[in-house]
């Protein structure tokens, strides 16, 4: 624990995703501080339903991300499919359509790297279920920039290989079931 | 702290480029760019941004190398299909009523948009009237569009898209396969212009009907958009048209108020009569 307040949360997930999040995105409060960006790897088609499927699940406010948004605490960013989603330091939102990350864009290192940049010490990143190696780098870059490093217990994940791969990259990240990822994060913020 | 020494230096190294070169990417959308800055100085195998700029100061041949970094975007023919269906359902038809047609595609890049427009206006019977501005600020992205060659391996999902584009011919009627390479034919490069040109820096060269610039002015900022946009809205026609990329959006712009919605879903706009 650095001590720093928690200013923002960046999730991201691939194979098994709609379950795990499904763990933990209802249980945060309608009045949610602070705000969550996600990546899940989805097929590069032009809708998405995600953003829907977990608005009509959630208390907080679930939407798409777009480009030049400011960021607003209390609200679920999905990347949208076939762009990265990126943070400013300005903290505001941006998009882009550079070349896929392990074959996947949007892809959890662009999202963490450059949250790291933006939050430091205040942000909070976890990995979620997934089957490839995305996130590991971006993991180690927001726990090296003195944030709080997250993974779902491997053994509890629909898919391994991401969860193993952050845990390899960043062995100092906390290893931690959905269950007590989701109480965590309804204390970080009250904390 | 080494973060922000990384801040400075990036900020040195683009008023550099920008000094010596004249290329400004100084009010670029900050986090991609950092993110492809990262990769260059990666793969050119420099320690510090520092030691790049020091080398591109005084070493001309570095400039295509990193603006390859900093501008190249890969991208498909008839990428989003639903785009280009919408550019043939609705635009289309009115682009029938004018006897001439000016074109500009916008940050052209390797040229695949640009030629799916091609072959979309053939197929609509609109070439031969048609002029077509490919522009952008890559020399080499340029010269790569006038060739007109892709990797065979891509022309799968080209072929897809433009069959779903609502694509009247059948794809491999306009390029030729050899060596795993498939070369676009050369006619459709007749009614082309290809030019150098900046969206950041220089002004409206030409009136054109329609504009195309698609996830270009993700990577400005918001002043940097505006600029754009009021390039666009400058050089458009009389209820001349402007598509954009699908996640790109006119709703924080300045100019918002000189275009409206043709097709919304597909971000393609009108400019409104004065």
């Amino acid at each position: 624990m650095t001590g720093a307040k928690a200013e923002a949360i960046v999730i991201g997930a691939s194979a098994g995703a709609l379950e795990a999040l499904s763990a933990i995105l209802p249980l945060l409060p309608a009045d949610y501080g602070l705000p969550v960006m996600i990546v899940v790897h989805i097929p590069p088609d032009k809708k998405s339903v995600i953003a829907e499927l977990f608005q009509a699940k959630c208390k907080i406010e679930v939407r798409e991300a777009e480009d030049k948004e400011p960021i607003r605490g209390g609200t679920v960013y999905f990347a949208p499919p076939d762009y990265h989603l990126l943070v400013e330091a300005d903290k505001t939102l941006s998009l882009s359509a550079d070349e896929p990350v392990f074959y996947s864009r949007p892809s959890l290192d662009v999202l963490f790297e450059s949250a790291a940049d933006a939050y430091g010490p205040n942000l909070i990143a976890i990995v979620l279920t997934g089957a490839n190696e995305d996130g590991a780098m971006g993991l180690k870059a927001v726990f090296e920039a003195d944030g709080i490093a997250i993974v779902q217990r491997p053994e509890e994940a629909y898919a391994q290989g991401m969860p193993a791969a952050a845990m390899a990259a960043c062995p100092e990240a906390r290893v931690l079931s959905l269950k007590e990822i989701a109480l965590y994060l309804t204390e970080i913020e009250k904390s | 702290m080494s973060e922000k020494t990384e801040d400075i230096e990036i900020s040195l190294l683009l008023e550099a480029l920008y000094q010596r070169y004249h290329y400004d990417f100084r009010n670029y959308a900050h986090a991609s760019l950092k993110r492809r800055l990262r990769q260059a100085l990666e793969q050119m195998g420099f320690g510090s941004f520092s030691a790049l700029q020091e080398s591109l100061l005084h070493h001309p041949a570095m400039l295509p190398r990193l603006l390859n970094y900093l501008t190249v975007q890969v991208s498909e023919l008839f990428r989003d299909p639903t785009y280009f269906r919408a550019i043939r359902e609705k635009v289309v038809p009115h682009l029938h009523t004018y006897p001439s047609l000016k074109v500009w595609i916008a940050g052209c890049s390797s040229g695949e948009e640009l030629y799916s427009f091609v072959i979309l206006f053939r197929e609509e019977g609109l070439e031969q009237r048609t002029l077509f501005y490919a522009t952008d600020i890559n020399q080499d992205a340029l010269a790569r569009a006038e060739a007109g060659i892709y990797d065979l391996d891509r022309i799968q999902l080209f072929t897809e898209n433009h069959r779903k584009s609502g694509g009247k011919s059948s794809l491999s009627d306009y390029y030729s396969a050899a060596y795993g390479r498939a070369s676009f034919d050369k006619s459709l490069r007749k009614q082309v212009v290809f030019s150098d040109h900046s969206l950041v820096t220089d002004a409206v060269f030409a009136e054109a009907h329609l504009i195309s610039c698609r996830n270009v002015l993700i990577y400005f900022d918001r002043d940097l958009q505006d600029r754009a946009l009021g390039l666009f809205k400058e050089s458009l026609a009389r209820r001349g048209f402007l598509g954009l990329g699908s996640k790109e959006s006119m709703r924080f712009s300045a100019h918002a108020g000189a275009f409206a919605d043709c097709v919304r879903d597909e971000k393609i706009y009108q400019k409104r009569a004065p």
